[in-house]
């Protein structure tokens, strides 16, 4: 038996019918075609399905799709506005934190979550942070300096504005 | 995953009924569990039941009596960030907030952590340390039982068909008092603990040790409270000695297994180095209250 | 931070080799665009589920597919039966030579489950759900035998049998049993029993690895169409999508031209997808379902069903003068291959001594077959495993002489006319002064507290050449297309698009990267064995040199002048005729734009076989505390040092150093394959396969060597992937046992272990 679900995707309305086992992931990418949101393990050990539920940060392949009822998702693919990459995005190709990128749109989910909760992170604490998201080519170095100097940036924006 | 139905009750009596519709139907909170089980195969629920909508399960109260009341449903983040639970139950609150990545935090619940019933829970000897009550309800009603007598043996609890964890309650804080919870992990995160220990005291006046409670994870079939290892510290001050009786009472606790994270011998001998460890910042917390 | 040392004198100044430009196809990667394996659909799609053994070794004794194949939505099932039985044949196409007929009954099995996983049966629905309860009605019937993993038991007479075709290769008679022990390498120079005997000091020591996963993010994935007209399609991540077509062609027993491959971008390959796993099957099911098929590997699959490297065991007796030289070397190695000949013990033997001068060695390498999944290339197969063994007993001899470690490497180092261990004479390398840069570091000066240790480590991978295409365009704006047939699996195209805009003197922004499919580009060898930068970017150069030579032409004929008074400067055509001085030059865009009068389309496309691969050479240091009650171990402090060639791209560059360190430390502390008595995976998940997570590493510091460009390559790179993933299994090993003052000889080095020899150390 199909479940309805009505829900709100980088702000805008999306529907969609779906079985009672599929996971927010699923849902996303097979449903509403948003592939960014990628599937890694589907346990909830390397983070590359990261998606932001009601402001909280989430692995979506540990979520039903019709939990998603009523709720608030961000993606990746709501990140950049008008044409313009967000901060974190464009530190991330400044940096070189990127390799293959499989694991990126999670690991740029999970900082933006990251900078909204914490605008001034320490190395530390950005890295255990992110410890949800598996990296295997970058070794997490280039990464930890983009979110940094992201992090730099974004309060200089805000500090401006 | 196998075919089942999903509910999501609004009232304490609709996931009463749903719970006791199927024998096998099973309690989704934050999913951290139970997805990932339900996908591997190893659980096949008829009907999950979805209890984050039903009142009292997702919050946290301060209770009349100075005590806290947290719906059982609560995500660890949220548990995290609430302006006094974490300088009141620094011990409650870091165990919980070890369980997995910043992603699972923000859906995992100390009521699914328990009722999972994992040996290595990381949540459970905070809670245990801490004295914690669960609020259970069903079809028999409401009724409360410590935290350490739910978890019965790996995957199974004490709770009758058709009950569930609506909410954990903490008993009020004497004014020095602090908990702590440690574990010891191969990585720095992501890991389930190989050993974990809680530790909750309270300060008389005199600054020597009034009340403690020791709780071990990971050593046993179920997370343990340890009375010989709290009784080593009470009327000190932490010294060598009182550390070292508390070292030898939490190894005499475990009763381990080797596996895969962990040896018989290893653990033990952890068991005794956390509880060291962890007894000593909940003793600096205390103080510096 | 990076450290780029003195260049050449007689370089010249580059203007887009060496600076980092941001790669052409970073914002689809950060945007979330980019489309992996899993992410294509297809009109009319269905949904592939493959059914795997639960037996580590077993006898299919048969498969009924009726109940499956009559539920309803399943559209096709396939066993073994469907596949035609190949002979053994040797094939390349991947990073090492295969054996097609291992590689058919790896992709699915024939009378025999070899490893649990072992993919036994296929169907495709049209849903997934529908695919997984459909699996669950084929009924296989087994008959369980004895298996055995661990490498030693597998070679001993009585272990229980794979292969009864197996007769150990490159012994001095063939065995007249057939075993488990495919063959066996060997290496010897001089008469390394007299020069151990003869030595002033010696170490000994047994050293020991379990397997480990590549570790790639994302899972295998594809989908594949099998026209009614024999033609085949398939969409795929891979590091080759010419090694796929013929891989498939093989197994499927169809023709290469019948099968286009079109490359997905890839999550991760490390090696690991330098062969086929889904594919046919996928193919096979479309043949028959007549409809598109995607097959996703779980991440319980890739563990369970895709190649690690080789668990292994590493005895190493080195023998030296008081002085530090270097007089004897004799390593014995003995590799897991997996359900299937194959293991990388061949070049694990070949590299094991590569960093140094030795007069006398004996390097054996026992290729064993256990019931495991078949192994797959590891970046630098095989490497890190021998040189964990010999660089740790490398430590133990500067110990033992009081040596630094730095100083005994550079004593006994490779250099310029040295005649490498595995054949070739060294020319234009830089080990020695990698060495230097280490030992300059600041890293390596910095004070150790208590519980902290020091742990260097030498590493060589070989690098190699290959069949590359590049073609380039001109388009009629006067920008460029790069096409190759080299899937970019860490940022590839960047380095083609810088190389092609160093050539041309135009801005990299003015260049873009494809990577086309099968048929739409010339063959290329895939993606690994350290090749792109050097042969695909030398085919990528000389394609855009013959543009340019082009152009030059077209100009010559424009102004009317001679070839030769046509120079190529900063992306313009100058006119050298003094008799033509006002002829002004003529722009890319310029030519472009009268491209149909002057001679057509301007493009051209250069297959070539590269020669010449620089190899790599890497030195490591790590620093470590060690946790003595918990055994606990924190990597305080990472420099990855390398001799690079040129960087093209010095991030790039930069970040293979940092992420083949990273693999290292996770080889070294953590990771390992855990079989159950029953040779079943326990750990098939990240949760209790534990790669390294962000909090676990530092900053991991680089150093790029420049002094020795590789002169077969028009920048002077030399490949660098691999070699950053040889040192650090021992220069983590070496830093532990410093901390602790026991040497560990057994990987992982997980906490109760290092408890375990503190405990022993007491006592």
């Amino acid at each position: 038996m199909k479940l309805h679900v009505s829900t709100t995707v980088n702000g805008d309305a999306a529907e969609f019918l779906t079985d009672p086992g599929t996971t927010l992931l699923d849902a996303l990418r097979d449903e509403l075609g948003l592939t960014g949101s990628k599937e890694g393990c589907g346990s909830g050990d390397c983070g590359a399905c990261s998606v932001i539920v009601d402001g909280r940060l989430v692995c979506s392949c540990l979520m039903l799709a019709a939990e998603a009822e009523g709720k608030r998702i961000e993606t990746i693919e709501g990140l950049a506005r008008h044409g313009e990459l967000h901060p974190i995005q464009q530190k991330f190709l400044e940096h070189a934190a990127l390799q293959c990128g499989f694991c990126t749109p999670g690991l740029i989910v999970a900082s933006k979550a990251l900078l909204d909760a914490n605008p001034d992170p320490t190395e530390e604490e950005a890295r255990y942070w992110l410890a949800g998201n598996l990296c295997r080519c970058t070794g997490y170095d280039k990464v930890i300096r983009a979110v940094l100097d992201a992090a730099a940036e974004l309060r200089q924006e805000r500090r401006v504005a | 995953m196998a075919q089942f139905n999903y509910v999501a009750p609004s009232s304490v009596d609709e996931a009463i009924s749903a719970l006791a519709s199927a024998p096998t139907a099973r309690v989704l909170a934050g999913g951290t569990d139970l997805i990932v089980q339900m996908k591997a195969g190893r659980v096949r629920p008829a009907t999950v039941v979805d209890v984050k909508r039903v009142p009292g399960a997702v919050g946290i109260q301060k209770a009349a009596d100075g005590g806290y009341v947290i719906g059982a449903a609560t995500s660890g983040a949220v548990l995290g960030e609430h302006a006094t639970l974490p300088r009141d139950w620094p011990g409650v609150v870091e165990a919980a907030n070890l369980i997995g990545s910043t992603q699972v935090q923000g859906r995992a619940s100390l009521g699914g952590n328990l009722c999972n019933a994992s040996p290595a829970a990381d949540s459970v000897p905070g809670l245990i340390a801490a004295r914690a009550v669960c609020v259970i309800v069903g079809p028999a009603g409401r009724r409360e039982a410590p935290v350490e007598t739910i978890q019965v043996s790996p995957g199974r609890t004490s709770l009758q068909p058709g009950e569930f964890v609506l909410e954990f309650r903490l008993p009020p804080r004497p004014k020095r008092a602090s908990d702590a919870y440690l574990r010891l992990i191969p990585r720095t995160e992501m890991d389930i603990a190989v050993v974990g220990a809680g530790v909750s005291l309270a300060l008389g006046d005199d600054g020597k040790i009034a009340e403690a409670h020791v709780s071990l994870g990971a050593v046993a079939p179920t997370s343990l409270l340890v009375g010989p290892a709290g009784a080593a510290l009470v009327g000190g001050k932490l010294d060598e000695a009182s550390l070292a009786a508390l070292d030898a009472a939490a190894r005499a606790a475990c009763n381990p297994i080797d596996d895969k994270r962990g040896t018989i011998d290893y653990r033990t001998k952890i068991a005794g180095v956390l509880a060291r460890r962890v007894a000593t910042i909940a003793y600096a917390r205390a103080e510096a209250r | 931070m990076t450290d780029v040392l003195d260049r050449q004198q007689t370089e010249t100044h580059f203007a887009t080799v060496g600076t980092r430009p941001i790669r052409p196809d970073g914002v689809d990667k950060v945007t979330g665009r980019a489309a992996f394996g899993a992410d294509f659909v297809m009109p009319g799609m269905i949904w592939g589920r493959i059914l795997r053994s639960p037996y580590a070794h077993a006898r299919i004794l048969g498969i009924d597919t009726r109940k499956a194949l009559a539920l309803p939505g399943v559209k096709a099932v396939v066993t073994g039966a469907d596949f035609p039985d190949l002979a053994s044949e040797i094939i390349e196409g991947g990073e090492a030579a295969s054996n097609s007929r291992d590689m058919a009954v790896n992709v699915i099995a024939r009378d025999k489950a070899l490893y649990e996983g072992h993919a036994v049966a296929a169907v495709a629905a049209i849903s997934p759900a529908i695919a997984e309860a459909a699996l669950e009605l084929i009924e296989v019937s087994y008959e369980p035998l004895a298996h055995v993993i661990d490498v030693e038991a597998a070679m001993a007479p009585d272990a229980p049998l794979l292969h009864s075709h197996i007769f150990t290769e490159g012994l001095e008679e063939r065995p007249k049993l057939p075993s488990n022990i495919a063959r066996k390498h060997q290496f010897v120079r001089g008469d390394v029993d007299a020069a151990l005997a003869a030595a002033e000091v010696r170490v000994e020591g047994r050293y020991t690895t379990k397997a480990v996963h590549q570790g790639y993010i994302e899972p295998h994935a594809c989908v594949a169409s099998m026209s009614e007209d024999g033609q085949g399609h398939v969409w795929c991540s891979s590091q080759g999508h010419f090694m796929v077509r013929s891989y498939c062609a093989k197994v499927l027993g169809v023709e290469i031209s019948n099968i286009k491959v079109t490359p997905a971008e890839i999550g991760g390959g490390f090696g690991g997808k330098t062969t086929i796993y889904l594919e046919p099957i996928a193919l096979a099911l479309s043949r028959i379902a007549d409809a598109p098929v995607k097959l996703v590997m779980t991440r319980d699959e890739v563990f369970r069903a895709t190649g690690p490297t080789s668990g292994g065991v590493i005895e190493v007796k080195l023998g030296a003068k008081k002085d530090g030289t270097i007089t004897a070397a004799e390593v014995e190695l003995k590799f897991q291959a997996g359900a299937f000949p194959g293991s990388p013990v061949g070049t694990a033997c070949m590299t094991a001594l590569a960093c140094y001068d030795i007069p006398n060695f004996r390097i054996v390498g026992w290729d064993v077959v256990t019931n495991s999944p078949k192994t797959a290339a590891y970046r630098a197969p095989g490497a890190p495993i021998s040189a964990f063994g010999v660089e740790c007993a490398l430590d133990e001899l500067a110990q033992k002489l009081g040596m630094d470690p730095v100083d005994l490497r550079d004593k006994n180092g490779a250099r310029d006319g040295v005649k490498a261990a595995y054949g070739p004479t060294f020319q234009n390398i830089a080990f020695l002064d990698t060495l230097a840069r280490i030992r300059q570091h600041p890293n390596y000066h910095v004070p150790l507290k208590a519980n902290q240790g020091r742990g260097v480590a030498a590493g060589f991978w070989f690098n190699v050449g290959g069949e590359s295409t590049g073609a380039v365009r001109v388009s009629d704006d006067g920008t460029l297309t790069v096409a190759t047939g080299n899937p970019d699996i860490g940022g590839s195209r960047a380095g083609m698009a810088m190389m092609a805009a160093e050539v041309f003197g135009v801005p990299v922004d003015n260049v873009r990267v494809t990577v086309p499919d099968t048929q739409s580009i010339g063959y290329s060898m895939l993606t690994g064995g350290s090749r792109t930068t050097f042969a695909v970017g030398m085919a990528v150069v000389r394609a855009s040199e013959k543009v340019v030579a082009d152009l030059k032409k077209r100009a010559a004929g424009i102004w009317q002048v001679a070839e030769d008074q046509v120079a190529w400067k900063n992306g313009e055509a100058i006119c050298l005729d003094p008799a033509k001085a006002d002829a002004k030059p003529l722009t890319l865009k310029g030519l472009a734009a009268q491209s149909g009068r002057t001679g057509g389309p301007i493009q051209a496309e250069v297959s070539l076989n590269a020669q010449g691969a620089g190899p790599g050479f890497a030195v490591h240091s790590c620093d470590v505390e060690v946790d003595p009650e918990t055994g606990h171990v924190t990597v305080l402090r990472y420099t990855a040092a390398q001799d690079v060639g040129r960087a093209i791209h010095p991030s790039y560059v930069e970040g293979q150093l940092q992420g083949g360190a990273a693999q290292g430390v996770g080889w070294a502390l953590n990771e390992e394959y855990i079989f159950d008595a029953e040779g079943r995976m326990e750990n098939a998940g990240f949760l209790d396969y534990r790669v390294p997570v962000a909090s676990d590493l530092p900053m991991i510091d680089t150093v790029l060597i420049e002094t020795a460009p590789n002169p077969r390559h028009p920048f002077g790179a030399k490949g660098v992937g691999e070699a950053p993933i040889v040192p650090p299994l021992a220069a983590v090993a070496n830093a532990v046992s410093a901390a602790i003052g026991v040497r560990m000889t057994d990987l992982p080095l997980s906490p109760p272990k290092i408890r375990a020899a503190l405990d022993a150390k007491k006592a």
